[in-house]
């Protein structure tokens, strides 16, 4: 029954992620990601990493896709008026990610075996992608790249807002 | 006395110092002051020298060490300098004559704009000269050896702005330079076979070791013998010396007369214990030292300009130097060394009052019956050619006669040759005396009327080399005149007596005849001189009309065009292929190609930089791609 | 569960493999900014559920708490990102990437 749901999940996020690169109008792409990150988090429910599941629908889904949303809609970007790129490049493109799929793929073919798995019979191990859990790391062993995160967010604030500002004094 | 020694050559150093300094701000008096001041001060010291030699105060060889000079594994060099009778006799000679020179400069160069540089450079050469005797190894001597033939380039070319003066100060330089290659070759040979250059050591140990290697002693003493060439003007390296009467008189008179070309012979002397155990190089010396003299002499013949006439003499007359040396009579060519360096420095200044008298003509085609208005300057000059003729009982006479008598010793035909030559030597002499001196004047108006003699300044040396070349001979009178060999006992010290041949093997009536003979002869060549060129007035022909072997020997047997044509032209070629195409072509072509390549490969890799995000972002994905292949193979 | 891990591990590294790739040739070959940027997201949510996959593989919850501070990281860079993008509309009146190439005289 898992490896049903598995397999779909995985169907889902890959046709969505086609779709997104292969869409013709932007928002179509927006809209497939979301798709995508959706699919994510289902998969992270298996994983039984229930934190992160939720995360990936707020932050992702929810904050990220709807800046992309906002952006595409403020400037009017929905018309796909982009010339496409030549012919070869796109096969060239293909055929290198192409190469990129078969190296991983076998980089990591049956670097996995059974006997790997024997922490899987502990019964902590349902639990560490709890929230307590979670919360526990973060802010135990993880506290200083946590506060530092904070610092990196206040950056990314101002560096937005003074990117975004209209230039006064030019006219 | 012995500790001023270090005086002798310093005083003439110190004074090219000060005057090379204070080259335009001295006074002309002050110059000429310091520059003949120098040069007798030494003369002084020498002559104390030599007093403390003759009388025996001084022992016969000493050495006195300065400094360290060269200290470089198995070689250990000192500056030391070597008093004994023969360097005594060589510096008496470069002093006291040099010091008349520079007095009788001090007149004819007093209207040159260039006075102090001048005494710079006569005080340098004398300086050099004196380093070249006094050394006490072969290292000192090739020093003072290479400073002779720099300031004689200084001097030659003097007065550079001309393009001719200084080719001649180059022609001179470079022939100097092949004759030194011989001599280093031949002191490397030394300190190779010897195992060191002083001249004491190489001299105890010479009869073993030559003996021992005969091979390695004939090519050192032939080697030493092409140094000697070079410097003293013989065949094959002689062309130079005509050529620099480009320089002023008193140069011609010291370098070429006096001084310089006579290191060669001194060199022979020192070195007298090695030749005379390479019997063969000594041979060569003896036929190239006459054909040099009779070879210069055909050319003397029928020269038209008087330094020419008196260059070609001095070739001739180192021919015969040479000659004697070949012939082992070291004495006696010292001895004609020193009669020659009177009488030709007084025939060379005594030309050079003609000169100046004439305001720079030098052709004695346009002069004649200058004996009115130069009185002293004309009899003088008879004194100069009369000593050098041979004729008793002037200077010459005594010393030419001691090489006749060595020569007959030899073998009779040699001393024919040698009596032949000086005839020539005779007859282009009173030639030269003729044309210039008696008949009537030949030149422009504008010459005769700036005739007049010379300053004092200029006519004292001349009478006092006209005395010595009157008495000079009277150092080395033979026994069969009545005299005793005064320069023969005192030079003896100095020549080893293994196999030499002072002693002469001539019987008294023999030597009286062969006397008379040579002189009878020469009073007859005087007297077909006279005929020809006072009482017939047969003048030589001018430019261009020569004919037959009068035009070959006329043009020096082309010799200097043979020198051009083989040597000169093929080093011209290769020097310009190596300065063209070696150096500019493809040294610079490298350099440069560096460059251009640097330049055009920056140029295609400009191209890398496109600029463009989707270019960049797909070399990253090829990067990506290769590293986890990579990782992957390992 | 045991049994679902054990098979899938090796399911969930194709997975993120093959989404990687989809994020990368989006790179290549599209052209509009917007476009890649949302391949970047692709990419980096591959990354993720790699991690958190090993994370539980490996009984470790550090994995997890990197992911988090990946997506931290990449709510980030997509503010920024968005900025710039708006800069080169007003700028160049088009959002392609291939228009800002020229580079200084």
């Amino acid at each position: 029954m898992d490896k049903f749901i598995f397999l779909f999940l995985a169907a889902v996020a890959i046709l969505s992620a086609l779709s997104v690169i292969f869409a013709k109008s932007p928002v179509y792409s927006v809209l497939s990601l979301i798709i995508t990150f959706f699919a994510m988090a289902g998969h992270f429910v298996l994983l039984n990493a229930q934190f992160l599941a939720i995360v990936n629908i707020i932050v992702y889904a929810g904050a990220i896709m709807v800046l992309f949303l906002f952006v595409i809609m403020l400037l009017n970007l929905n018309k796909e008026s982009e010339p496409q790129k030549p012919f070869y490049i796109k096969l060239v493109a293909c055929i290198a990610g192409g190469l990129l799929l078969i190296t991983l793929v076998g980089a990591t073919r049956g670097s996995i075996t059974v006997n790997g798995d024997a922490l899987m019979a502990t019964n902590n191990a349902i639990d560490i992608g709890s929230v307590e859990k979670i919360g526990q790391e973060l802010f135990t062993n993880f506290l200083i790249p946590f506060e530092i995160s904070s610092v990196l967010f206040l950056s990314a604030m101002i560096g937005a807002v003074m990117l975004g500002k209209k230039d006064l004094k030019h006219t | 006395m012995l500790d001023l020694a270090y005086l002798i050559p310093l005083l003439p150093l110190i004074g090219f110092a000060i005057i090379g300094l204070g080259n335009k701000k001295l006074p002309k008096f002050l110059v000429g002051l310091i520059g003949c001041g120098s040069i007798l001060g030494s003369f002084l010291i020498v002559l104390s020298l030599l007093i403390g030699i003759t009388s025996g105060s001084i022992p016969n060889a000493t050495t006195i060490s300065y400094f360290d000079w060269i200290n470089a594994g198995s070689i250990n060099l000192s500056m030391s300098f070597l008093i004994d009778p023969l360097s005594v006799m060589m510096m008496t000679i470069i002093t006291g004559v040099g010091f008349l020179i520079h007095l009788y400069s001090a007149g004819y160069m007093s209207h040159d704009e260039g006075f102090a540089r001048y005494f710079a450079y006569l005080n340098l050469f004398v300086f050099s000269m004196l380093m070249l005797v006094m050394g006490s190894n072969y290292v000192v001597m090739f020093a003072g050896w290479e400073g002779v033939g720099l300031c004689s380039y200084l001097l030659i070319g003097f007065w550079f702005k001309n393009t001719n003066y200084n080719n001649a100060a180059k022609k001179a330089f470079i022939m100097n330079r092949i004759g030194d290659l011989g001599f280093l070759l031949g002191m490397i040979l030394i300190f190779v076979t010897f195992g060191s250059l002083n001249f004491s050591d190489v001299f105890s140990q010479a009869p073993q070791i030559m003996k021992a290697n005969y091979e390695v002693g004939i090519a050192i003493t032939l080697l030493l013998f092409i140094g000697a060439t070079g410097k003293s003007a013989q065949i094959p390296l002689y062309t130079w010396l005509p050529d620099p009467m480009a320089g002023p008189t008193p140069v011609s008179a010291l370098i070429h007369a006096a001084t310089m070309v006579t290191a060669g012979i001194y060199m022979i002397v020192r070195s007298n214990v090695l030749y005379t155990m390479a019997p063969f190089t000594l041979d060569i010396i003896m036929v190239v030292g006459i054909v040099t003299a009779l070879f210069a002499a055909t050319i003397g013949l029928f020269q038209n300009d008087i330094k020419k006439v008196l260059a070609y003499s001095t070739v001739s007359q180192l021919g015969y130097m040479f000659f004697a040396l070949g012939l082992g009579a070291y004495t006696t060519g010292m001895f004609h060394v020193t009669t020659h360096a009177f009488f030709k420095a007084l025939l060379f200044l005594g030309a050079g009052s003609v000169i100046h008298a004439m305001s720079g003509e030098q052709d004695i085609r346009n002069m004649g019956g200058l004996r009115k208005k130069l009185p002293i300057t004309f009899w003088t000059f008879v004194i100069g050619t009369v000593a050098i003729a041979g004729i008793p009982p002037f200077a010459g006479f005594f010393s030419k006669d001691e090489i006749l008598a060595h020569a007959y010793e030899r073998s009779p035909l040699l001393w024919g040759l040698g009596v032949l030559g000086a005839l020539m030597t005779t007859f282009y002499m009173f030639r030269l005396l003729f044309l210039t001196f008696s008949g009537s004047f030949r030149g422009t108006e504008d010459q005769k009327s700036h005739l007049h003699e010379s300053p004092i300044s200029m006519t004292l040396p001349l009478m006092v080399l006209a005395v010595l070349s009157i008495i000079g001979g009277f150092i080395g009178v033979p026994e069969v005149l009545g005299g005793t060999n005064w320069l023969a006992n005192y030079l003896a010290p100095v020549i080893a007596t293994v196999g030499e041949k002072e002693v002469h093997a001539l019987s008294h009536s023999t030597e009286l005849t062969l006397m008379k003979i040579s002189t009878s002869l020469v009073f007859l060549t005087i007297i077909i001189a006279y005929i020809i060129y006072v009482s017939k007035k047969i003048m030589p022909l001018p430019e261009g009309k020569e004919s037959g072997i009068q035009k070959l020997i006329y043009n020096k047997y082309y010799i200097d065009e043979l020198y051009d044509s083989i040597i000169v032209k093929p080093l011209r070629l290769l020097s310009d292929f190596s300065g063209k195409i070696l150096d500019n072509t493809i040294v610079d072509g490298i350099v440069n190609g560096v460059g251009k390549s640097v330049e055009v490969g920056s140029k295609v890799l400009r191209y890398s930089q496109s600029g463009s995000i989707s270019n960049y972002l797909f070399i990253m994905v090829i990067g990506i791609i290769i590293m986890l292949v990579i990782n992957l193979i390992k | 569960m045991q049994d679902l891990l054990t098979n899938s591990l090796n399911g969930y590294i194709f997975l993120a493999s093959i989404l990687f790739t989809i994020g990368i040739l989006g790179i290549l070959i599209r052209k509009n900014i917007i476009i890649i940027f949302m391949s970047i997201e692709l990419m980096l949510n591959a990354v993720n559920l790699l991690m958190t996959a090993f994370s539980v593989h490996h009984n470790n919850s550090d994995g997890q708490v990197f992911v988090l501070f990946i997506m931290a990281v990449a709510a980030a860079e997509v503010t920024i990102g968005l900025a710039i993008l708006v800069m080169i509309y007003r700028n160049t009146g088009s959002v392609n990437i291939d228009e800002l190439k020229k580079m200084k005289w």
